[in-house]
């Protein structure tokens, strides 16, 4: 449904992709990791429209998004949320998630998108999207966003950024939710275990190109191998 | 009433006037239609000036509609409205003035309200400003609020101008007595080349006083702001005073902070933060599928909500 081709994007003279070509499947939750500065961020905002390329194409379900601008993205289907939650003056959690939804949204059927989040609804649904909330509540919300559109393709930029750990083990059953039930495709960037745990695929990132992309066992046996230093290997060479 | 002064009443009361306990309606300079009740009683000065109300102390609940229209072109109208609230009255007082100028000459409005609180009485005051009309007379707005809080009263100001007025320089003057509390919130919207300079001055002079300020403002187009604050604290006392703008295209927003401790108890905090839109809220609120001018209607809209 979603296909990258060759794309490439570099900024200061660093190339921060490298020619990445990728195909998502319908239906399956993906995970990217790698290490920071591979690339991870830029090819999801690539995908939402947030960066546009150096070079290379976009297709959705056949469709080149590559020069559509972000709403257009949306309407087609793709959700996004920031690792950064943006916040608002004066708009509130109710309000985001009716602009989520683009449809007369009740109270309670806000409440229960809040719910899913793990968030006490009726204590948040009229507080603004602000300062005064903290970032593992903004980080829920901005996940209750995505969720609120049920979109075809949903991305979360690094949701695990910037919360503490009891929250981040909330988030993990949310995620576990997300994979269980939903109808769309679904793509994380995270460096969490638990998280890659979730996976259907894994695209491991380094350096700006995909590094390694497949099944969760695969790629795990990828990441997890141990490294031997140049030495152990000499040694070992030479007692075989 | 004529029809078309009952929508502009609407504009600025937000509601039918009339509706409220009492009231005193206004229009080029003279009483339109007034009601008082045994709680609250409305006096017009001698010379015809403006209006004195009465709220009898430990009046629960009450409401007043005060609102101003002007209709003619070049009509410069000064009002002194003064507010006498009674010990322990807990009120809500609509003010404001609405100015349909279809004509070339300038169309003034200066209401000057003062309000006398007695000891433990709370008034939630809110006042909404407008301009319409398709003349290429200004309309031109400046209101001067003169607040007197005794002892352990309390007041929340709530002033709105989102639209149509051409000029304005709005005054707000306030003295607290011990353990009053006074909050007051600004939204103003200016656009073309309208001009809108808001000053607060705030004295602490009671223990425990204390007051916050959030003015709340968009510049667009060529239009030009200016948010002074200017807040003493005399004693051991409290103030907040934050200043946010949007500014959009050659939109131009000044904010001049003062804040004077007098006495070392004194915690008074300033905050200012000019800006244009964020472009990430622009982003994310696009990611939810809004054009990028949708997207700005709903941040300017929620800014000033």
């Amino acid at each position: 449904m979603l296909e990258l081709k060759d794309i490439c994007f570099e900024r200061n003279n660093k190339k921060i992709l490298n020619h990445i070509n990728l195909k998502l499947d319908i239906d399956k939750f993906y995970v990217i990791t790698g290490p920071n500065g591979s690339g991870k961020s830029t090819l999801a905002k690539i995908i939402m429209g947030i960066e546009k390329p150096d070079s290379g194409t976009i297709l959705l379900n056949g469709e080149d998004i590559t020069n559509k601008s972000i709403d257009y993205r949306a309407k087609l289907g793709i959700g996004f949320a920031f690792q950064q939650p943006v916040q608002f003056k004066g708009i509130t959690v109710y309000d985001l998630l009716k602009l989520s939804t683009n449809k007369e949204l009740t109270k309670k059927e806000a409440c229960n998108i809040l719910s899913k989040v793990g968030l006490c609804a009726i204590e948040y649904v009229d507080r603004e999207v602000n300062k005064s909330l903290s970032g593992g509540e903004l980080k829920r919300i901005e996940i209750a966003t995505v969720m609120a559109r049920n979109p075809y393709l949903a991305i979360f930029d690094e949701p695990e950024a910037g919360i503490d750990l009891w929250s981040f083990q909330n988030l993990t059953e949310v995620f576990k939710e997300i994979s269980a039930t939903s109808k769309g495709t679904t793509l994380v960037i995270s460096h969490q275990e638990r998280i890659l745990n979730i996976a259907d695929e894994i695209i491991l990132m380094g350096e700006g190109k995909i590094q390694k992309f497949g099944k969760k066992e695969d790629v795990f046996d990828h990441i997890f191998k141990p490294k031997k230093c140049c030495k152990e290997v000499a040694a070992c060479e030479r007692g075989r | 009433m004529k029809e078309e002064d009952r929508k502009l009443l609407k504009e600025v009361v937000g509601e039918d006037p009339t509706k409220a306990d009492s009231y005193n309606i206004r229009k080029n300079g003279q009483k339109l239609d007034r009601k008082v009740n045994p709680n609250i009683n409305i006096i017009s000065k001698e010379d015809n000036s403006g209006i004195d109300i009465y709220v009898k102390e430990d009046t629960l609940f009450g409401t007043v509609n005060i609102p101003v229209i002007i209709t003619e072109s070049g009509l410069k109208d000064v009002v002194y409205n003064d507010f006498h609230i009674g010990k322990n009255a807990n009120i809500i007082i609509v003010a404001g003035c609405g100015i349909t100028n279809n004509g070339h000459w300038d169309a003034q409005h200066d209401g000057i309200h003062r309000f006398y609180l007695e000891e433990g009485a709370r008034v939630k005051y809110i006042e909404r400003h407008c301009g319409l009309g398709v003349g290429d007379g200004k309309k031109v707005l400046n209101p001067v609020t003169e607040i007197h809080m005794a002892k352990s009263s309390y007041m929340v100001m709530d002033t709105t101008q989102i639209k149509g007025v051409d000029d304005t320089i709005r005054t707000t003057k306030a003295e607290l007595d011990s353990d009053a509390t006074l909050v007051i919130t600004e939204k103003i919207l200016t656009s073309k080349d309208q001009q809108a300079k808001t000053e607060f001055i705030v004295n602490l002079k009671g223990e425990n006083s204390s007051t916050h300020v959030t003015s709340r403002s968009v510049a667009t187009d060529n239009s030009y702001q200016e948010f002074i604050s200017n807040i003493t604290g005399n004693t051991k006392c409290y103030a907040h005073v934050e200043c946010d703008a949007i500014i959009k295209g050659e939109g131009k927003v000044k904010a001049v902070p003062e804040i004077f401790a007098k006495n070392v108890d004194a915690n008074l905090i300033h905050e200012a933060a000019i800006g244009k839109i964020a472009g990430e809220q622009l982003m994310k609120l696009m990611s939810l599928g809004l054009s990028e001018k949708e997207a700005e209607e709903v941040i300017i809209n929620g800014f000033l909500k």
